[in-house]
């Protein structure tokens, strides 16, 4: 019987996501407030028959009625963030927050099936997360002296990544984390948003070629504490980050090619002189020669991925456990093995939803510092998916980063919530301009 | 005038960030693209790896399907008893246990572990398998039919007998595999009850390594395949012009070559030499030929290198450099020395040869089917490389055509078709009987099936492989009519 059920829901449960990612795409045709409302309504309706399949069919097969209560707590949380959001601040979007949610939804199912323990602690922090990070909106539409202060941001952000490069404790090779009150904090995840705070207050400031050159060296040295903590992913993602930004500052194709030369360079080098990063590559070209050692975390998401097929394996029937690290990196996976790949193409495409949302944002806002906030989050956003799912399915070498929202951990989450709440905050800011406009005008 | 500067490198920001996006997007779908590709695609060859143990769990759910032979016959099954617990099952005791492999508790092996995804797959219509799921019944998975057939494969384990050996056979045409014979053997059927007897240290039978991918031999005068082409390809213009005076006994400086029981061949061309498979004068070539492009040739024909062959399988190795002395030339020219060789890879060179230089890819599957027949998934032959021109491989047919004609293939003159081939006996120790070798096809217009044999310790290639051979081809002309 719990078989039959979690055979059937997987169905529902893609067909589900699916009409999800549809309406995410198809929003961007509809031209009028109330099409688009309804759509997000009718997303919202998804996000929630998905849970509660999926609280069924964790009930069923793990025969614990405190699994009822969990999902419950779940669908709670959801009406109130949703709710609360849009109370507090009526131009905020609403596609966005969705996105976010089903996210926040996917982790929790996968996370809930592979641990309990684990599901519960990420559920207690997104909460938390999430009441802290709706003031953020408020701040920034107050706050004009974020602008003003890129020393602060700068400097603070290289201060962490270098406690962390020569106190941090060690996990997989990298020195990722500092242990503060019993929490591991893992500050690079922050340092990701102030980075891009002060590339952009720096370019606000001026674009001239001091300014340029200042901030070149700043941001080098964030990228080699992190080379020197052997976090590569994270340094992968800053230094993209970093010359996107410049490029889109100055408009100049000299940077970008010279910077992406540079980076090419950089990355060969790298290959030669560490074998970690040696290894990684290796594992990535051939892990088959070394299933049981390098190859080992590569070969067994494929084995998973492969093994689920288009419509997974169903929720408990497959063993994502196999996987090294799976509720962290490679739970896109696990994802893929039980829910199916079809759901993980879905995902892939809501998380390219959120980016183009980022992008489009950006484009709409006219201070630069702004439009260069949104980019600069959007490309850390881009970078950081295109790095994991990448990785997990051998398209790239992995890294070992996080997939936003979805991958347990407490810095991950936080620091992602942080950066949605700032797009919102941006897209509300825009909102309220252009409302105050159109009653000018009236 | 700031405000339209602003206007302007706010309009280039704007492009140069939509370019960007759509660069992003255009990575994003790539990456979607490839991460399809895989599921639909790639995975198939993928989660079949003996590190997965996710196949494992779908036993849970589904009889494992049987795998029968291309003529039919059931080579294994899973017998499910009132209890409920299930037994593997091979019909065939001994016969298929180097190619169809057994399951068991101490793993897989042959197509019990290549097939083992298509086996635990089912194929049956989604209805039942949902009533088979609300009644708690485990639906049957989908049937293997393998290329091996029963009645050669009978025949050629007959005809093998009592030696410890190989015998293969193989469509040269196709890759299709028709029979895989390893002795000694073991009963399938008791895999776990005598594995520590199969495995101890004092069991010098060894009846768990497959003889025919993973047993490595001196190659013998089979061997002389390689060099006589190597000595025409040398020699393009004057290979004609070889003669060598045969007295039984080649003498070079101290080292002395002797041809099998010492018997004085006469005066001999090369065709001659090859035929009756003359050691002075393929010691006499060695002598002559350049170490390097000899063994660019071995390696181009597969030695020290990997075959297009999904199972478990030894690499030939050919191991004579450019620092050889004489005595070593003279050896590996006529295939003793450390030149090593599987019976499997012989069959593949013999082949190619066959047909035209090009190898097509040895395989042992032909479809997989639902419980009902109906083909789930079909394998098609397909080329695994181009070993040598059609010219060299013209050249050698017509040197295998003459070993029957004149030469060691007596035991061919008379069959009703007409078999290339070639014969060796190949000395491994001294005071030791030879290992008996036979590769070759037949029937030469248009080879249909070609056949390697390896006797171990049984005396001459033309006395003893060369009729077990025999036996394979009778027993496949008579059920073949073609």
């Amino acid at each position: 019987m719990a078989n039959l059920v979690t055979t059937l829901s997987r169905y529902l449960m893609i067909l589900l996501i699916a009409i999800y990612t549809y309406y995410n795409f198809r929003f961007f045709a509809v031209p009028s407030e109330a099409g688009r409302n309804r759509l997000c309504f009718l997303q919202e309706v998804c996000l929630f028959l998905l849970l509660a399949l999926a609280g069924a069919v964790v009930w069923l097969q793990t025969d614990d009625e405190r699994m009822i209560l969990f999902f419950g707590a779940q669908a709670l949380f959801f009406v109130l963030y949703l709710t609360l959001y849009r109370v507090f601040y009526h131009n905020a979007s609403r596609l966005l927050l969705n996105n976010a949610c089903m996210l926040l939804c996917t982790g929790f199912i996968m996370l809930a099936r592979i641990s309990g323990e684990r599901a519960l602690r990420q559920f207690v922090i997104a909460a938390a997360a999430a009441a802290l990070t709706m003031v953020i909106p408020f701040v920034i539409d107050r706050t004009w002296q974020l602008a003003k202060i890129p020393w602060v941001y700068g400097l603070l952000g290289l201060l962490l990544l270098f406690v962390v490069c020569v106190a941090g404790s060690t996990s997989y090779g990298a020195q990722l984390s500092i242990s503060v009150g019993g929490f591991a904090f893992q500050p690079s995840e922050f340092v990701k948003i102030s980075f891009v705070f002060f590339v952009a207050t720096m370019f606000y400031r001026s674009l001239d070629f001091k300014t340029v050159a200042v901030t070149t060296a700043v941001a080098a040295a964030h990228v080699i504490v992190l080379v020197a903590s052997r976090d590569l992913g994270s340094a992968l993602i800053f230094f993209l980050t970093y010359l996107l930004m410049l490029f889109v500052a100055t408009a100049n194709w000299f940077y970008l090619g010279a910077g992406l030369t540079c980076g090419a360079a950089a990355a060969l080098i790298a290959c030669r002189l560490f074998g970690h990063v040696q290894a990684r590559v290796e594992a990535w070209q051939n892990p088959w020669n070394d299933i049981a050692g390098n190859g080992y975390q590569i070969t067994q998401s494929l084995f998973a991925i492969g093994t689920g097929g288009w419509f997974g394996s169903g929720l408990y029937q497959g063993m994502p456990g196999k996987i090294p690290v799976v509720e962290k990196d490679f739970i896109f996976a696990a994802v893929s093995e039980e829910m199916g790949g079809v759901y993980a193409l879905c995902l892939l495409l809501i998380c390219l939803g959120c980016f183009m949302q980022f992008m489009l944002i950006a484009t709409r806002m006219q201070a630069l510092f702004y439009k260069l906030i949104a980019f600069g989050l959007g490309a850390v956003y881009f970078v950081q998916v295109f790095l994991n799912i990448g990785g997990v399915t051998k398209f790239i070498p992995s890294t070992g980063v996080t997939l936003p929202l979805v991958s347990y951990g407490g810095s991950s989450l936080l620091s992602t919530f942080i950066l949605f709440g700032v797009i919102q905050g941006l897209y509300i800011l825009k909102r309220n301009e252009e409302e105050a406009e159109h009653e000018e005008e009236t | 005038m700031k405000k339209k500067h602003d206007a302007d490198s706010r309009s280039r920001q704007n492009r140069n960030i939509l370019r960007l996006t759509y660069g992003a997007a255009g990575l994003f779908v790539c990456m979607a693209l490839y991460f399809g590709w895989f599921i639909q695609f790639e995975s198939e060859n993928v989660i079949g790896n003996s590190y997965n143990s996710r196949l494992d769990q779908f036993s849970d759910r589904i009889v494992r399907g049987p795998i029968l032979s291309a003529d039919g016959a059931v080579l294994a099954q899973t017998q499910t008893s009132e209890d409920g617990t299930e037994r593997r099952s091979y019909p065939y005791d001994y016969l298929f246990v180097h190619s169809v492999g057994y399951s068991s508790d101490h793993g897989r092996t042959g197509l019990e572990s290549l097939a083992n995804f298509y086996l635990l797959s089912s194929h049956i219509n989604l209805i039942e398998k949902t009533v088979n799921e609300l009644r708690g019944v485990k639906s049957p998975g989908d049937q293997v039919v393998s290329t091996l057939n029963l009645k050669l494969q009978q025949t050629a384990s007959e005809a093998l007998g009592n030696y410890r050996g190989a015998v293969l056979a193989m469509e040269p045409d196709t890759g299709k595999i028709l029979t895989m014979v390893s002795q000694p053997n073991f009963n399938a059927n008791q895999v776990d009850e005598r594995w520590e007897e199969l495995t101890a240290k004092d069991n010098t039978k060894a009846q768990l390594l497959n003889r025919a991918t993973q047993g490595l031999y001196p190659p013998g005068s089979t061997f002389k395949i390689v060099t006589a082409l190597e000595y025409r390809k040398e020699n393009p213009d004057s290979w004609q012009d070889f003669t060598f005076d045969c007295t039984g006994v080649y003498q070079n400086g101290e080292d002395t070559i002797r041809c099998y029981h010492g018997e004085a061949h006469g005066t001999q061309n090369l065709i001659q030499a090859f035929a009756n498979s003359c050691n002075g004068a393929f010691a006499q070539i060695g002598l002559e030929l350049d170490a390097a492009r000899y063994r660019r040739l071995a390696e181009q024909l597969l030695f020290n290198a990997q075959l297009p062959y999904s199972m478990v399988y030894n690499r030939s190795s050919f191991a004579m450099g450019e620092e050889a002395d004489d005595w070593e030339r003279m050896q590996t020219a006529i295939g003793q020395g450390k030149t090593q060789m599987t019976p499997f890879h012989n069959l593949l060179l013999v082949s190619a040869i066959a047909n035209g230089g090009t190898l097509m890819r040895p395989y042992l599957i032909d479809r997989v089917e639902n419980v009902g027949g109906q083909t789930v998934k079909k394998f098609l032959p397909s080329a695994g490389g181009t070993l040598m021109t059609a010219d060299d491989a013209g050249f050698l047919s017509h040197l295998l055509e003459q070993v029957v004609a004149i030469g060691t293939g007596s035991a061919f003159r008379g069959a009703p078709y007409a078999v290339a081939g070639k014969t060796g006996s190949a000395e491994f120790e001294t005071g030791k009987e030879t290992h008996s070798w036979f590769v070759g096809y037949a029937p030469v217009e248009d080879p249909k099936i070609a056949v390697c044999v390896l006797a171990e310790e049984a005396g001459s290639g033309g006395q003893v492989a060369a009729p077990i051979a025999r036996a394979v081809f009778d027993a496949y002309f008579a059920m073949d009519p073609q």
